[in-house]
C-alpha cells in the first residue's frame, strides 16, 4: 500500500529538504517505487539537492494547475530506477497551489508509487499546510536547540488537528522524531539539548538522529543526496533511519561524543 | 616639635543628595469639627482592618472643613489620630488659625490640593482559611473533557462548564482553559487558566509544575514568579484564598 510522508518541521534550515533527499533515496536504494516531491514553491531547492537541476521542464504548480501532465514533470533520478523528483516552480509563489490541485496530483502520484515523500516548506502558512494535509506519515525534522523544538511541538499540533486524517476522524497522521545537525560534544558541554531532552518535550517515537557533519554540505554542494555517502556518518545515520521507518530495530549510532585516545591526548591532540 | 593631628584627614566628598520623590500616602479629610464622633468611626474602620491601622504616616486635610466650623484642637485631633494607629507627618490646611496652630506646634503645613485623589478603603481582611465545611453533594453532573493526546503548543482547549482533565504533557505555548478545574498528568509547560468565568473555588492540580502561568479567576501568576517557588517541577495544587494564589505540595 502507498504512502504519503510529509517532512516537516516548522523552523527553517534544520534540515528537512537533506532529509527528504536522504529518505527517499534510501526507500528507493530498498527497492521502493518513490517520489519527492518539492512543495517549497517559489524557493526551489530539492532539485539541487537531487542533481536534477538542469533537467527541470515542467514542475509541481505545471501538473497542480493541468498546463503539463505527471509524465512530463517527474524527473528520473540517474543513479536509481525506482527514484523520481517532482521540482517546485521558481517562478511562482506558494498561491499557485490549490487543495484540489495538490489532491489530484498526490493520488494520482499514489496510483504509481510505493512512497510519495512531500518536502514542506518552512513556517505554517499555505505550502506547509498543503505539503502535510494529505499525509499518512510525518517525518517531523527538529535540531536540538529550543527554538527547532518548539516549532516542531507547533508542527506536531497542526499535524493533529488541521490534516485531511484529522477532519475525517481517520486514525491520526503517524509521527516521527528525526533529530539532525547533533552535535554530542556540544551536548555533552551544555550547549545544546540532548536526545532525552527533544524526545521528553515532544514525546513522539524517535527515529533518528543525525550527527552535524561535513558530509551534508559536501553532499549537498555536489547534487548527491548524503545518504548515497555511505562512508559518512551523516550517511550511515540516514541508512539507519530508514530502516527504523521500514519497521526494523537498530541501535542508535553517533550520539555519543568521540573519546579522545591515548596518543591522541599524548601528542596534544585537542 | 611634630603634633599629631587631633583630627582625621578632612573628607569633602558629598554627604547627601536631595532627590523628588511622589509617594503615595494617607490623607484624612475631614468634613466637619467633630471629634468624638471622628473618635468613634475611627475605631469603627479599625476594628475592620487592624493592620491597616499601625503606624500609618498621614497627612491631615482640613483644607475642606468649611470656614464656620469653629476652632479646631488641633492637638487633640492628632491624639485621636495616634491612638488608632496614624501617625501625623504633615497638615493641608486653608484656615488661617489651622495653620497658626499647625506652626505653634511646629508641624509642616502643606498647601491645598490641587492633585488627584482617590477615596481609599481599607479592604476587610480575609480571615485565615478555617477548614471550610464540606459543600453539599451537588446532584448535578458535569461534563469533564478529558484529553490524552499531547497538547502542543499554538493549541487551545476549553472545558466549558466543567472541569479539565489532561493525561499526557501540555507543550509550551499550549493554553488550557475550564470553568471548573484542571487536571495535568503529564509535564505541565503550558498555560492553565481555571475558573474562567469567575469561580474562585477553582483549582489547578498538576504532577509536574512548570506552567507558563497559572490563573484562577482572573488571578494569576507567570513563570517568572512561578520558578522562584521551591515547588517549582514538582507535583502541586494551585489554589485562591481572597486574591492570592497559593501553591501547595500535593
Amino acid at each position: 500500500m502507498s504512502k504519503i510522508i510529509v517532512v516537516t518541521s516548522g523552523k527553517g534550515g534544520v534540515g528537512k529538504t537533506t532529509t527528504s533527499a536522504a529518505i527517499g533515496t534510501g526507500l528507493a536504494m530498498r527497492g521502493f517505487k518513490t517520489v519527492i516531491v518539492d512543495f517549497d514553491v517559489g524557493l526551489r531547492n530539492l532539485d539541487l539537492i537531487m542533481g536534477c537541476e538542469r533537467r527541470v521542464v515542467y514542475d509541481f504548480v505545471n501538473v497542480v494547475n493541468n498546463e503539463a501532465n505527471l509524465q512530463q514533470a517527474l524527473i528520473k533520478d540517474k543513479r536509481l530506477e525506482n527514484l523520481f523528483i517532482l521540482a517546485a516552480s521558481q517562478t511562482r509563489d506558494k498561491d499557485a497551489l490549490t487543495q484540489e490541485g495538490v489532491e489530484r496530483v498526490l493520488n494520482e502520484l499514489k496510483n504509481t508509487f510505493d512512497y510519495v515523500i512531500c518536502d514542506s516548506p518552512a513556517g505554517i502558512e499555505k505550502g506547509a499546510h498543503l505539503a502535510m494535509y494529505f499525509a499518512d506519515e510525518a517525518i517531523v525534522v527538529t535540531n536540538p536547540e529550543v527554538s527547532s523544538v518548539r516549532d516542531s511541538d507547533r508542527m506536531l499540533g497542526l499535524l493533529s488537528s488541521k490534516s485531511r486524517r484529522s477532519e475525517n476522524g481517520e486514525d491520526p497522521i503517524k509521527e516521527h522524531l528525526l533529530i539532525t545537525r547533533y552535535h554530542p560534544e556540544r551536548v555533552e558541554k551544555g550547549e545544546m539539548l540532548s536526545v532525552a531532552d527533544v524526545e521528553e518535550i515532544l514525546s513522539i517515537k524517535l527515529k533518528g538522529v543525525i550527527p552535524e557533519s561535513q558530509a551534508v554540505l559536501k553532499a549537498s554542494n555536489s547534487g548527491n543526496p548524503v545518504i548515497l555517502d555511505d562512508q559518512s556518518d551523516a550517511g550511515q545515520a540516514y541508512s539507519d533511519t530508514v530502516d527504523r521507518l521500514l519497521g526494523k530495530e537498530k541501535p542508535l549510532r553517533f550520539i555519543e561524543a568521540q573519546k579522545q585516545g591515548f596518543f591522541a591526548r599524548l601528542f596534544g591532540g585537542k | 616639635m611634630q603634633t599629631m593631628s587631633p583630627n582625621p584627614p578632612h573628607d569633602t566628598s558629598t554627604v547627601f543628595q536631595l532627590k523628588g520623590s511622589m509617594l503615595a500616602i494617607t490623607v484624612l479629610e475631614l468634613a466637619r469639627n467633630d471629634l468624638d464622633e471622628l473618635d468613634r468611626q475611627l475605631a469603627a474602620k479599625v476594628a475592620l482592618a487592624p493592620n491597616f491601622f499601625s503606624n500609618t504616616p498621614l497627612v491631615l486635610a482640613l483644607d475642606k472643613l468649611p470656614a464656620t466650623a469653629g476652632v479646631l484642637d488641633l492637638p487633640a485631633l492628632m491624639r485621636i489620630c495616634r491612638h488608632h494607629g496614624l501617625r501625623t507627618l504633615a497638615l493641608r490646611a486653608s484656615r488661617i488659625e489651622d495653620i497658626a496652630a499647625a506652626i505653634a506646634i511646629d508641624l509642616p503645613v502643606l498647601p491645598p490640593s490641587g492633585a488627584r485623589e482617590r477615596p481609599i478603603e481599607p479592604e476587610p481582611e480575609v480571615k485565615k482559611p478555617e477548614p471550610a465545611p464540606l459543600p453539599p453533594a451537588e446532584p448535578e453532573i458535569r461534563p469533564t473533557r478529558i484529553i490524552t493526546a499531547p497538547v502542543r503548543g499554538g493549541q487551545q482547549i476549553y472545558a466549558q462548564g466543567g472541569d479539565l482533565v489532561v493525561t499526557t504533557s501540555v507543550s509550551p505555548g499550549a493554553e488550557l482553559l475550564a470553568d471548573g478545574n484542571i487536571h495535568v498528568y503529564g509535564a505541565m509547560r503550558g498555560r492553565a487558566l481555571a475558573g474562567i468565568k469567575g469561580n474562585t473555588r477553582a483549582r489547578i492540580f498538576c504532577q509536574q509544575m512548570t506552567a507558563e502561568m497559572v490563573s484562577i479567576a482572573g488571578q494569576y501568576k507567570v513563570s517568572e514568579d512561578l520558578r522562584r517557588d521551591p515547588l517549582w517541577g514538582s507535583g502541586v495544587q494551585v489554589s485562591l484564598s481572597g486574591d492570592v494564589l497559593n501553591i501547595t505540595r500535593l
